[in-house]
């Protein structure tokens, strides 16, 4: 068998070519060969992840459609249903940061339209290096002008996420898009393709060679030329996606389509094949007849280009006229491009000669899959270095110390960030960004819709299994806090190369902690994404598995919001404080240590304060609560006085048999911040006493100033005017910008 | 046939982007930079039009669309015709 | 009465303004199709916020020349109501309807965030339920939102009343903090000088309800109700 010399270049192995040769009784043409080589990529495949992935819990009675169509569903009542999943866009990002990012919103959006359900909300998840690493603050420009570029073009609030900053990511950053949109339960429309003879149609922007090999290259690690891979990123074009979106919607409330499919990694070849192998059926197309941008494209580039804005449909027979007039209307391009067969085959025309025919599941269900060898972690890793308080000595002035936590990277404000995206249009968004969770109402109904995104790699990078399991019960105490109950999750899973023995050991154990939280919290896995290869001359990135939950209330007005709102309130802390410094924020950022093992977890008593707090926040007692997580209870509380409309500050005790920096910076989980007047605060003691879950007062709500006592002295006495200048204008700092007039609070 | 059209704010217009890349030119080491303005550069491909009338043409294409008068010049140059401005 | 919402390819605040008329404030409300000739027998138009083409060439240079952009012009030659909202006062200052055009933002970024306004002028259509004074919370999300015009029309606006709203600080102070996007004087929406038109770039359809958290919009959208009730009788 000869055996072509561009096999690398194409990321498949000689193994991989002699199972092609097998499966076609033959050698493939270059055309078919770069079909397999997009198809069989990790990016489509799941090759190296498939046999992990199913490890994750995706049944439960609201699940609609789970993983392994464009996006999950879940039913939501009221006939509604919502659909949702999350994407990463890592390597374009790094190499053209506003246009990476900007198609990885256009592409999870499509995922979301393709389903029928209109988008209403984007959340996105940001993983840079150090601000001073080379490029950074053109990357974190970049990567949040072309989010805000793209979803407000196309008219979709980006309503949450977060960003956070490690040196991990210094050469590899993570860019992973979240949409969500509500459909009529049974108006969900799937990509599978049916009915021999029915039409297959193209639609959207014309092909030109942007993309090519995009799967591939997601697939494969950067060198350190990996600047120079430019030519393979895609522009994207929200104003077309716009009139796709409006399009593709209209058309959805006729009874016309069979199939639709967004054209996304591996473009024309991913859709036809997939929609084609869902179905069991063939498709015959010419290619002859695809809309293209550029002269001279072979075959090989028109199945692969990964031009965005585009769609691939079977409509019923005899419905073309109609469904060409609807996208005329809009002023897009159409073609009728071929036809449903019942051979199982994917035959691909140049008009009249076929550049490709290959059984349709050979390209999609039997791509190989690999159980990639694992490799526990070496006796002296981070994670194995338990924390001894006797080498962390306390700090003196622990309000300097608090003031440094709240101002730093990763703790400062996001307004920097979130104002450059639209979140109140389509006039949904009942809570801004900046809180516990983003909260939208749903019009037509008196429910709400909450949805966080959560992820700490640290933890994951200490002990994946746990950690994972913290990005889970995190994501879900966020949902709580707002007074949502949590329905279910997409991921995106960032991790480093998947030839790494020790990168697969942690891939394994993080779906373990996933599935084991996601069992005892009772939320289903309803749609997701691996992203492997995030390395940079070898060095893997931490662990980075991303969790996005949502979450539904009955009545939308009944939410606590997560800022301090009334003084005169008392402050209670549900849950219990432990000496637990491992992998803290405080130990990172105030003694430079990444170590020990993350907080513990009982997921028993994590649903229980979630509960109680859900619950309280329901009969209206609860007027804030705001999850402890990244800076323990002394961030928490800082925030609670800042983050508001309006200043508040506190007077507060803390528990004395802890040493005082670790009562105020300790991480253990399953904690969450309440407000709320005398009586009802009386209301979640009993029911805490009553369930088992300890509890204590803080202290009250007043005055302008934070102070914390411990053991009968005055630890903290902080000016809260003062530290919300210091927090609200450090990320601007990070990024190189003085604050200007007009751009100050 | 093809024509070029360059758009650029009127001066006394403030040009914000004009003034970033100032700066950053002479973060850069450029410091001879003094100002910069920024502007649109369109090439459009006529077909069926003597030089002379595209230049018209040309002039009604950028009152009427390619340029807003209030906050913006334009200058048009066609094959073989003599250079215009607003 | 019947408000008629434009829609242009890219718009995406035209949901949004139809619902608060006809969902929050029960007002007949039809949406009007770019390439339509006809207003269809309405009393006032709103030009939505969003993207018309993509904001590609200049914020709203191509969609006023939409076929529908003439019978909105021979409507507010006759004294009909027009409010463009952002991406509206961008049609409306390319159409020439309002004076003026927008630039870039000062600080280059788009702004999304609740500002305050200062009522300038409680004597249009517009602003007839409101004081001159009232403090309002509406918020902007833009890119284009920096308002130029030659000193002399600057001076034109000012002394007949054109300006209606300005950027202002809590205390009601327009002074640069509070302005976002840098607009000549503060302003934040000005009419014409027959006060039948008006262009805003804050949106108030985005707080025209309580569970939004802030309703403080809605008195533009009942000034106008008002105004249409009155001339009616």
């Amino acid at each position: 068998m000869p055996m072509p010399d561009n096999l690398e270049a194409q990321g498949l192995t000689e193994e991989e070519y002699g199972r092609i040769v097998r499966i076609l009784e033959r050698d493939p043409t270059p055309t078919e060969l770069g079909m397999f080589s997009g198809m069989w990529s990790e990016h489509c495949s799941y090759k190296s992840s498939r046999v992990h992935l199913e490890k994750l819990p995706t049944q439960g009675d609201r699940v609609l459609q789970g993983p392994g169509e464009n996006a999950g569903a879940i039913d939501i009542g009221d006939g509604l249903a919502v659909v949702f999943k999350m994407e990463s866009h890592n390597h374009p990002s790094f190499i053209e940061p506003y246009q990476g990012a900007a198609t990885g919103v256009g592409g999870i959006l499509r995922d979301i339209f393709t389903m029928g359900a209109r988008p209403i909300a984007v959340m996105d998840s940001l993983r840079f290096g150090r601000p001073e690493a080379p490029r950074m603050s053109h990357l974190v420009g970049g990567v949040v002008a072309g989010i805000g570029g793209y979803g407000n073009c196309i008219g979709i609030p980006t309503v949450g996420g977060e960003v956070a900053f490690h040196s991990c990511y210094d050469g590899n950053i993570l860019v992973n898009a979240f949409a969500l949109g509500v459909v009529s339960k049974d108006r969900i429309f799937r990509a599978r393709a049916s009915g021999v003879d029915n039409p297959v149609i193209y639609v959207g922007s014309s092909t030109g060679r942007d993309g090519i090999h995009g799967a591939t290259m997601a697939s494969a690690a950067f060198g350190s030329g990996g600047e120079e891979r430019r030519p393979t990123v895609q522009v994207g074009d929200p104003f077309t996606e716009k009139l796709l979106l409006e399009a593709c919607l209209e058309l959805m409330r006729t009874d016309y389509v069979v199939a639709i499919q967004d054209m996304g990694a591996a473009g024309l070849t991913s859709s036809s094949a997939e929609m084609a192998a869902r179905g069991g059926v063939g498709l015959e197309i010419d290619i002859g007849k695809v809309p293209r941008r550029e002269e001279g494209m072979t075959p090989y580039e028109v199945m692969l280009s990964e031009s965005q804005e585009r769609m691939l449909l079977v409509v019923r027979e005899g419905c073309e006229e109609p469904v060409f007039e609807i996208f005329h209307k809009w002023d897009l391009q159409v073609e009728l491009l071929g036809r449903v067969t019942g051979d199982g085959f994917l035959t691909v025309l140049d008009g009249e000669q076929t550049v490709a025919r290959i059984p349709a599941r050979a390209l999609t269900d039997e791509a190989p899959r690999y159980q990639r060898p694992t490799a526990a972690p070496d006796a002296d890793h981070p994670g194995a270095r338990a924390v001894s308080l006797s080498d962390i000595s306390e700090p003196a002035d622990l309000g300097r110390v608090l003031e440094r936590l709240v101002t730093s990277p990763n703790l400062c404000s996001r307004r920097w960030v979130v104002e450059q995206y639209d979140y109140s249009v389509r006039t949904n968004t009942v809570l801004p960004p900046g809180g516990d969770a983003a909260l939208l109402r749903l019009k037509g109904t008196h429910r709400g819709l909450a949805m966080s995104v959560d992820c700490n790699a640290r933890w994951c990078f200490l002990d994946p299994k746990l950690g994972a399991a913290h990005a889970v019960a995190e994501a879900a105490r966020n949902l709580s806090c707002v007074g949502a109950e949590p329905v279910g999750l997409t991921d995106c899973l960032n991790f480093g190369n998947p030839e790494h023995p020790k990168t697969m050991w942690q891939f394994e154990k993080a779906i373990e902690g996933m599935a084991e939280a996601c069992r005892a919290l009772n939320i289903p896995v309803v749609s997701g994404n691996v992203s492997f290869y995030n390395e940079t001359a070898g060095q893997d990135i931490h662990p980075t598995p991303m969790v996005a939950m949502v979450g539904v209330m009955e009545n939308v007005e009944r939410h606590a919001v997560s800022h301090f709102t009334s003084d005169g309130d008392i402050v209670l802390l549900v849950g219990e404080t432990r000496e637990e410094l491992g992998g803290s924020e405080y130990l990172a950022t105030e003694h430079q240590r990444e170590q020990g093992s993350p907080p513990g977890l009982d997921l028993e008593r994590e649903r229980t304060v979630q509960e109680i707090v859900r619950e309280g926040v329901r009969r209206g007692q609860v007027r804030s609560a705001h999850d402890l997580s990244d800076g323990g209870l002394g961030v928490a509380l800082a925030e609670c006085c800042i983050t508001g409309p309006s200043l508040h500050g506190a007077d507060l005790d803390l528990q004395d048999d802890l040493r005082a920096d670790v009562a105020l910076f300790s991480e253990s989980a399953s904690r969450v911040l309440i407000s709320g007047s005398a009586e009802a605060i009386g209301h979640l003691e009993s029911d805490c006493a009553s369930r088992g879950i300890p509890c204590r007062r803080l202290g009250k709500i007043g005055g302008g100033r934070l102070r914390i006592r411990h053991a009968g002295s005055l630890r903290i006495d902080l000016d809260v005017a003062k530290l919300r200048n210091a927090w609200s204008g450090a990320f601007a700092a990070l990024v190189g910008e003085t604050v200007g007039a007009g751009e100050g609070t | 046939m093809k024509a070029e059209v360059f758009v650029t704010l009127k001066s006394g217009v403030l040009d914000p982007q004009g003034k970033v890349i100032a700066r950053s030119l002479r973060a850069l080491g450029f410091e001879e930079v003094r100002d910069v303005h920024q502007g649109k550069y369109m090439v459009i491909d006529l077909e069926g039009v003597a030089p002379e009338e595209a230049r018209k043409r040309l002039d009604e294409m950028c009152q009427k669309l390619l340029a807003n008068t209030v906050i913006e010049n334009y200058r048009v140059r066609v094959e073989g015709a003599e250079e215009g401005n607003s | 009465m019947k408000f008629a919402v434009v829609v242009f390819p890219g718009s995406n605040c035209d949901h949004d303004v139809y619902y608060v008329l006809k969902k929050v404030l029960n007002q007949g409300t039809i949406f009007v199709w770019h390439q339509s000739t006809d207003l269809c027998g309405a009393d006032a138009v709103i030009l939505p916020g969003g993207f018309s083409y993509g904001d590609y060439l200049r914020s709203g240079a191509v969609a006023r020349f939409s076929p529908i952009m003439k019978a909105v012009e021979a409507f507010a030659r006759k004294g009909g109501l027009v409010l463009g909202i952002c991406n509206g006062l961008q049609i409306l200052l390319e159409s020439g309807l309002l004076p003026g055009a927008m630039l870039r933002n000062r600080s280059l970024k788009f702004v999304c965030r609740e500002v305050g306004l200062r009522v300038e002028n409680a004597e249009t259509p517009f602003t007839r339920c409101l004081r001159v004074g009232d403090r309002l919370r509406i918020p902007v999300a833009h890119a284009d939102g920096n308002y130029t015009a030659d000193e002399e029309t600057l001076r034109r606006l000012e002394g007949e009343g054109q300006i209606v709203l300005r950027y202002c600080d809590e205390e009601g102070r327009t002074v640069p903090e509070s302005n976002p996007n840098g607009s000549a004087r503060n302003i934040a929406g000005i009419c014409n000088a027959q006060r039948n038109v008006l262009g805003m770039m804050p949106h108030p359809e985005r707080c025209s309800e309580v569970v939004l958290g802030n309703d403080s919009g809605r008195a533009i959208f009942s000034s106008m109700i008002e105004s249409l009730a009155q001339a009616a009788h």
